[in-house]
């Protein structure tokens, strides 16, 4: 039970930093970190005790496996995790040449 | 980006080479031991980055490699779904159907369709990665020009 | 079991927390593999070898990328001075977190306990999978079989994702 509620501390420790801070590669690495909380959320829910890594043995049959479905589901996120970070991460540095700053509230102020 | 000294450049030729190698192994095994298409893709890309930070990007036609790289990707998904959509022609009328033979179980040669998949997902992750890396790469020697 | 991973998972916490307040980037980035190196050896703990090999090799590829950024642009964190509504921020993110880690305590007791996992959807999957897809890896035969859909859309965000960095990060335009 205590590992649910870790998993979700990690969560908001990076939803704080999402809402207070105000340099762009701050908010793309709470943004990374959101994400990882909740992979490792999902993998804990289908962890089975005394169970096995989900490949199956074929000359034992009597053998528990933990749960596939979150981990398949899981493995795309991870590598979407990385699509999306690095698309960030290309918006920032375009926008750190047009101004020249991470701040988010100088390139608020800028527009127009 | 200048390349790094010749130990680190003759290191990463060494290497690079066995983790290509095994990035091949992943894709092919990934019915049987774990790993498959992502996997064995992300590391085919690693192995490429390493190369491209090792030797610089002066030394390499970056801007060819790009269009390479961006082509195979779209080409890769595209045959994953050909894949996918031949199923409809074969018998069952099911989209995704496995329609291969399954074979024995545990053979590297088995499991129908599914090591198609593998490979072309495969093909697909490692030049995608390798695109926006590439295109990074670009952008800071275009800035700087 | 659990011990080991809570105490992992602390790590994480500890490491997520320096990874904001640190006044400089690059160790800000480099603090963040702190979570994503962690997040590896919990997918070993809990029997999840694939899981662990994608995420080691798109953890350091990740590290990398942020790395250039920061090395190509600046290192230094931005030099705030604290007002007002910097402080009213902290105090409404603390309060709005507090509220959520109520409801999600509260969440909890439906929960099964951990290591208690009952397979309801699963049960089909892992009982049939090695003899409907011929795949002794459960996890890809459900990748590419039962689910079929999800990864054909995961391959279709990857390559929007790749079209979009080229799209934004293009100086001249092609004639």
């Amino acid at each position: 039970m205590i590992v649910y509620i870790l998993c979700f501390i990690l969560f908001l420790v990076g939803l704080y930093g999402l809402i207070t801070r105000r340099n762009l590669i701050k908010i793309v690495i709470s943004l990374s970190i959101m994400e990882f909380s909740v992979f490792l959320f999902l993998v804990i829910i289908g962890y089975i005790d005394a169970g096995v890594a989900p490949i199956v043995e074929l000359s034992n049959q009597n053998v528990i496996y933990v749960d596939p479905l979150p981990q398949a589901m899981v493995l795309t996120a991870i590598v979407i995790g990385l699509a999306t970070t690095a698309m960030l991460l290309a918006i920032a540095i375009r926008l750190y040449r047009k101004y020249k700053t991470f701040d988010i509230r100088e390139i608020n102020n800028l527009r127009g | 980006m200048k390349g790094m000294s010749i130990i680190v450049k003759k290191v990463a030729q060494l290497i690079s080479g066995l983790i290509f190698l095994y990035g091949i192994y992943i894709i092919t095994h990934g019915h049987l031991t774990p790993g498959g298409g992502f996997a064995g893709g992300a590391i085919i890309a690693g192995a490429y980055i390493l190369n491209i930070l090792a030797f610089g990007s002066d030394a390499m036609n970056l801007k060819n490699k790009e269009q390479g790289s961006s082509l195979s990707e779209s080409l890769a998904i595209f045959i994953v779904l050909m894949l996918a959509v031949f199923a409809l022609f074969i018998g069952s009328k099911i989209f995704f159907a496995n329609y291969l033979p399954k074979g024995q179980l545990g053979e590297i040669i088995s499991a129908g369709a599914i090591p198609l998949y593998n490979i072309f997902i495969g093909i697909e992750v490692a030049a995608a990665i390798i695109t926006i890396f590439l295109a990074l790469v670009i952008f800071k020697e275009e800035v700087k020009k | 079991m659990e011990l080991t991973l809570s105490i992992l998972i602390g790590f994480m916490i500890l490491g997520a927390i320096f990874a904001i307040h640190a006044k400089d980037l690059l160790s800000a980035v480099i603090t963040t593999g702190i979570v994503g190196y962690s997040l590896v050896i919990a997918f070993l703990l809990l029997k999840a070898p694939d899981l662990a090999i994608v995420q080691i090799v798109i953890e350091t590829i990740t590290l990398i990328i942020m790395v250039a950024v920061v090395l190509d642009s600046t290192r230094e964190e931005l030099k705030v001075k604290p007002d007002f509504k910097s402080y009213s921020n902290i105090v409404l993110s603390i309060i709005f977190a507090a509220v959520l880690l109520f409801f999600f305590v509260q969440a909890t007791a439906e929960l099964n306990l951990f290591g208690d996992h009952t397979l309801r959807m699963a049960e089909a999957y892992v009982d049939q999978a090695a003899e409907k897809t011929g795949s002794i890896n459960l996890v890809t035969g459900i990748l590419f079989d039962f689910r079929g859909y999800d990864t054909l859309g995961e391959a279709t965000i990857l390559f929007a994702a790749a079209l979009g960095v080229l799209t934004v990060l293009r100086i001249k335009g092609k004639k």
